[in-house]
């Protein structure tokens, strides 16, 4: 019920929402939970196993059994969700349920930094963010709430006013941080926002948590921390029972019986102290005893001591407080048993833990461990300030605590866990198995697993495993703390990272015509490249069929942007390429190009691509579309780290160059027409050479003759501002001969025709050059990066898997690619020895059948051998062959 | 119709400020070459890291002990041979990249994970970073704060589409 006056919500905006599908009323500054004790609804749905009744237990983080579901956001704590209007929740048996429309929900990410990160805005933690900040640091203060008046605690009528002032200061109010990683790095969940902080100090002043105490049907609702209650009546003014019994073990619960008494309820105490304080002046009888059991249809209706039996509606419990070290430890500060509770013992980064968080939790040694936090960190980040005065605190005495962890009964209605409905009897079952470590107890008996992080499950559990084993809590430990400490969603970790957000997607120059012709596209790395441009009514198949087709017989261009393009600069710019290709470039001419190929130090094959030389001290190399970035850091590394010697310097140019094939016998006539400067004739302009010219619109460029496809063809290569311009008048002047653009799935066709490998398809590591047929590549004059490698006898052994071709026996049998190849008398039944798989196949229109290319054990000694690749429902026998397979002369290259 | 086209032409509520003139330059700092090409540019090559010197109607950006990138004005084409020295790495790379202009700072920290305060970055800072998850040079031109965004033409899109819909959301959180 809701009390006439007090607490810190707003009487004059109420607030309707619906729980369970019942329309309820609360105030703004409510919790869900507060509103619906306001209602006098304190039971909360089932327990997930037990299916016991299970009421609101907290009023916090630690909350175990008060679950909902709000929108599309499962197994939120009704004690952290802040009450709007129109809110709809529904309680929750331990599991929520993703909604398909959650994906609607707009998540994001903030990336700050600060001087100080405070998190916790208690009075400890208020009281440190106001220090720290006072002299122009940055101060982060995060935490669960923060009220825009003073803070006022227990023993301060004044309270610490508010930290605006300061300059630097920013509150995160709503906060949530869940995970402490090294460098001080943060995360903090705050609504829909993942923020990452890095901080240079942090201040945890993460408080303490209740914890119960066990006893036999410690689980009813009505069952309360007695803390929580004392929170309900005095900040949102609503009292949860009006016939009370508070069970404690120290003196903290004595202030939850000053509020019950002053809210006109019927106070009961219960304290395991031999010698508890005398009430009586205030009407309050003081048993010394225990709560051994409790009774009730559902909700609470009467508790039992060793001797009595008292009639109640409530039962706040205080079985002590156990600072909440989640982040501290996830830090990897070390935590030490003082004999109630786990304390920080040595942090391991630059962080400070104070008030109820160290395990100090008299307010004014905590608010004096505040200032000296702030007053050290402001120093340290070179802001310093003079210590603040403390607000005045009214000392207390204290009588000592006297901790129960289990009282006698029976042990399977002795809840220790109520999330995950784990009992004493669990517990022993485990220890009577020979468990001994809190590690192999927590999993056996999942104590500690559930959402609220074993908040007021832990401790309790540790000392009921001590109980068993006759030691400490102190000598078992804790378990390990980790991150998530408190539940986030998998889509705020997203954020916008979703949809077309998710991955980047790079485009060429010219990409905007692919798509306005109908390009179906092929992802190469994040490139988005035309794979082929079928024209309506085509297939896949035909559409590269007549493209394959024009470029043997006509002309045909590509978009080969993409391509990684590398500027290699400097007087050892040829020194440093002869070192790390196969081949030589250092006698390169200027004006001329050459294919090179590139091993790892392992002797297998890297990379490869055309490079031509710019200038005596200046090469332009391109690499794969895929390698462009591997091969540019591969240069780096070997250049700063084994010849800082050499003066040479990279530079990647990829983009700067917009890169456009032509290909086919007509191609010199087209780009005759294109660059009507330029000699094309073969003579003038031969193969493997460059020129520099001007387009026929006015663009400059530089045309290179190579061929990936065996045929006379032609890189036009442009800034990337051109690209497009360049490509419109490619495909302008080239219209009188039909030219055809063509995508990845023909220049795949029409150089395994030729039997060109691809790096990355036809090789993955394991292949050396030798291995490709292609020993012509490999110096032996100089040396180069893999040459030693590749004379070491396994690299040299006869029976490794070479390149060879294979030639289905039906011409219009498509192997597909990956498939593995036996012997035509290899037994298939397991084990079936494997000669190889194919690496790339197609169907040819110039050749008017299937083939493949293949990696095949000792494949070159095996031509004309036929091999089967057995598919499961069916088997293709195929002919190992030479892997080129159209124009062996090379007589088409000159056109 | 002009045949140069850039990156993100035509892509709506986007600052692009296209075709500027960018040369890389790797040299070592502290040689001849290093001092005639300073001497050319009417500026010293920085050598404070992230570090930008303003020559005129050029921008000298730090990327590296080795290595900076000056930034001309669109039409600036003198500019790679003017800085032409036989033993330093002068590369043009102006259509390496486009340049996005931003105006909030605020917006970037939604991607970005340097420490953008101007106690930490302010006009004359440059830096090779990552928003969201491109790769970009971020260099703040004045402490308004203006900044911009060096990204390549590939990413560019991206980048745009990645900076509008943030935009949309930074008016909302904090």
């Amino acid at each position: 019920m809701r009390l006439p006056e007090g607490g810190e919500i707003d009487r004059t905006k109420p607030l309707t929402f619906t729980l369970d599908g019942v329309e309820y009323s609360g105030f703004e500054g409510d919790t869900l939970a507060s509103a619906m004790i306001a209602n006098g609804v304190l039971q909360v749905a089932p327990s997930l196993y037990r299916h016991r009744p299970r009421g609101i237990f907290s009023a916090g983080i630690e909350e175990p059994n008060a679950l909902v579901q709000v929108g599309p956001e499962p197994s939120l704590q009704a004690t952290t969700v802040r009450l709007t209007d129109g809110l709809v929740a529904r309680t929750l048996s331990g599991v929520g349920r993703l909604t398909p429309d959650s994906g609607q929900r707009r998540y994001d990410k903030r990336y700050t930094h600060t001087d100080v990160l405070v998190i916790g805005a208690g009075p400890a933690g208020r009281m440190a963010a106001t220090t720290a900040a006072a002299g122009g640091a940055r101060v982060m203060l995060v935490g669960l709430s923060y009220p825009s008046g003073n803070v006022r605690f227990r023993g301060s009528p004044q309270g610490i006013p508010p930290a605006d002032g300061a300059a630097e200061l920013r509150v995160l109010s709503g906060a949530r941080a869940f995970g402490y990683y090294d460098s001080n790095y943060v995360l903090v969940a705050h609504q829909q926002t993942l923020w990452h902080v890095r901080a240079r100090r942090v201040i945890l002043a993460t408080g303490a948590h209740e914890q119960p105490i066990v006893f036999e049907n410690n689980d009813r609702p009505g069952i309360m921390l007695a803390g929580a209650v004392r929170k309900y009546i005095t900040n949102y003014a609503v009292l949860p029972g009006r016939k009370a019994v508070v069970f404690t073990t120290n003196d903290s619960a004595y202030a939850t019986v000053a509020a019950l008494v002053q809210s006109g309820a019927e106070v009961t105490v219960v304290d395991s102290r031999p010698n508890p304080p005398d009430l009586a002046p205030q009407g309050v009888e003081v048993i010394s005893g225990l709560i051994t059991n409790t009774d009730g249809p559902e909700r609470l209706t009467a508790v039992s001591t060793q001797d009595r039996r008292i009639e109640c509606d409530l039962l706040a419990v205080s079985g002590g407080w156990q600072p909440a070290v989640h982040l501290f430890s996830q830090s990897r500060g070390t935590l030490r048993w003082n004999g109630q509770a786990f304390v920080p013992d040595t942090p391991a980064q630059a962080n400070h833990v104070v008030g109820a968080a160290n395990g100090t939790f008299d307010t004014r040694a905590a608010l004096i461990e505040a200032t000296e936090a702030g007053v050290e960190a402001a120093a340290a980040v070179g802001y310093p300030v003079p210590p603040p005065p403390l607000p005045a605190v009214r000392e207390r005495e204290i009588t000592p605590a006297s901790p129960v962890w289990l009282v006698p009964g029976d042990p399977r209605n002795q809840f220790v866990d109520l999330q995950r409905d784990a009992t004493v009897a669990d517990i022993r079952r485990a220890v009577g198995a020979g468990m001994r470590s809190p590690e192999h107890v927590k999993r056996y008996t999942t104590i500690g697993t559930g959402t609220d992080q074993g908040r007021t499950s832990n401790v309790p559990a540790l000392g009921v495993i001590a109980a068993e084993l006759g030691v400490t809590p102190g000598d078992l430990g804790t378990t390990t703390f980790r991150a998530p400490s408190v539940p986030v969603s998998f889509a705020l970790m997203a954020g916008r990272d979703r949809g077309k957000l998710h991955d980047p997607i790079r485009t060429t120059p010219i990409h905007s015509w692919h798509v306005a012709h109908g390009a179906e596209f092929e992802n190469v790395g994040h490139w988005k490249r035309p794979w082929f441009y079928p024209k309506p009514g085509e297939d896949m198949e035909t559409a590269v069929l007549r493209e394959c087709r024009a470029a043997r017989t006509g002309v045909a261009m590509q978009d080969a942007s993409t391509l990684g393009k590398i500027e290699v600069v400097g007087a050892d710019a040829g020194e440093f390429l002869n070192r790390m290709y196969t081949n030589g470039f250092k006698k390169l001419p200027v004006g001329s190009a050459r294919y090179g190929m590139m091993c790892k130090a392992d002797g297998m094959v890297f990379d490869d691509g055309v490079t031509m030389r710019l200038a005596d001290d200046r090469y332009y190399v391109t690499t794969t579309t895929g390698g462009a970035a591997n091969v540019l850091d591969w240069f780096e590394e070997w250049s700063q780290t084994e010849w800082p010697e050499l003066d040479v310097r990279f530079t990647s140019v990829t983009e700067q160059w917009s890169t456009i094939a032509v290909v086919g016998p007509q191609s010199r006539a087209v780009i005759g027409l294109v660059a009507p400067d330029l000699d094309v004739s073969n003579e003038a302009f031969p193969f493997m050479t460059f020129r520099e010219t001007t387009l026929v619109n006015g663009i400059p460029a530089r045309i290179a003759r190579i061929s990936f496809s065996g045929e006379l063809a032609y890189e036009v290569n442009v800034s990337g501002w051109y690209g497009l311009a360049a490509w419109n008048a490619i495909h302008d002047e080239g219209k009188p001969y039909d030219i055809t653009p063509y995508g990845t799935e023909t220049m795949h066709v029409l150089r395994a025709e030729k039997g060109f490998p691809i790096v990355g398809q036809d090789t993955d590591g394991t292949v050396t050059p030798h291995d490709l047929g292609m020993s012509w590549i490999v110096s032996r004059q100089k040396d180069f990066v893999g040459k030693r490698s590749l004379r070491r006898p396994d690299t040299a052994r006869p029976d490794r898997k070479h390149l060879v071709g294979l030639l289905p026996v039906d011409p219009a049998e498509l192997l597909p690619e990956g498939a593995q190849m036996v012997a035509s008398d290899a037994p298939l039944t397991p084990p079936v020895p494997m000669e190889g798989h194919v690496t790339s196949s197609y169907r040819s229109a110039v050749l008017e059948r299937t083939f493949a290319l293949a990696l095949i054990k000792n494949g070159r000694h095996r031509i004309g051998e036929t091999l089967l690749a057995p598919l499961g429902d069916r088997v293709i026998a195929a002919t190992v062959t030479e892997p080129v397979f159209y124009d062996k002369e090379g007589a088409r290259r000159d056109g | 119709m002009s045949l140069r086209r850039s990156p993100l032409a035509g892509y709506p509520g986007i600052t692009e400020i296209p075709f500027l003139t960018m040369v890389n330059v790797r040299v070592r700092p502290t040689g001849d070459a290093a001092a005639r090409i300073s001497e050319r540019l009417g500026g010293p090559l920085p050598v404070v890291p992230n570090s930008v010197v303003d020559a005129g109607s050029r921008h000298i950006l730090m990327l590296g002990p080795d290595e900076w990138l000056v930034v001309g004005p669109d039409g600036d084409t003198g500019l790679p041979d003017l800085l032409r020295e036989p033993s330093a790495s002068v590369v043009d790379v102006s259509a390496n990249r486009t340049t996005i202009e931003v105006r909030s700072r605020d917006l970037l920290e939604h991607g970005c994970t340097l420490d953008l305060h101007p106690r930490a970055f302010h006009a004359g800072r440059c830096a090779q970073t990552m928003i969201a998850r491109t790769q970009v040079i971020l260099w703040q031109t004045s402490d308004e704060p203006v900044y911009r965004l060096l990204v390549r033409g590939s990413f560019a899109t991206y980048l745009a589409d990645w900076l509008s819909d943030a935009t949309g959301s930074t008016s909302s959180t904090g």
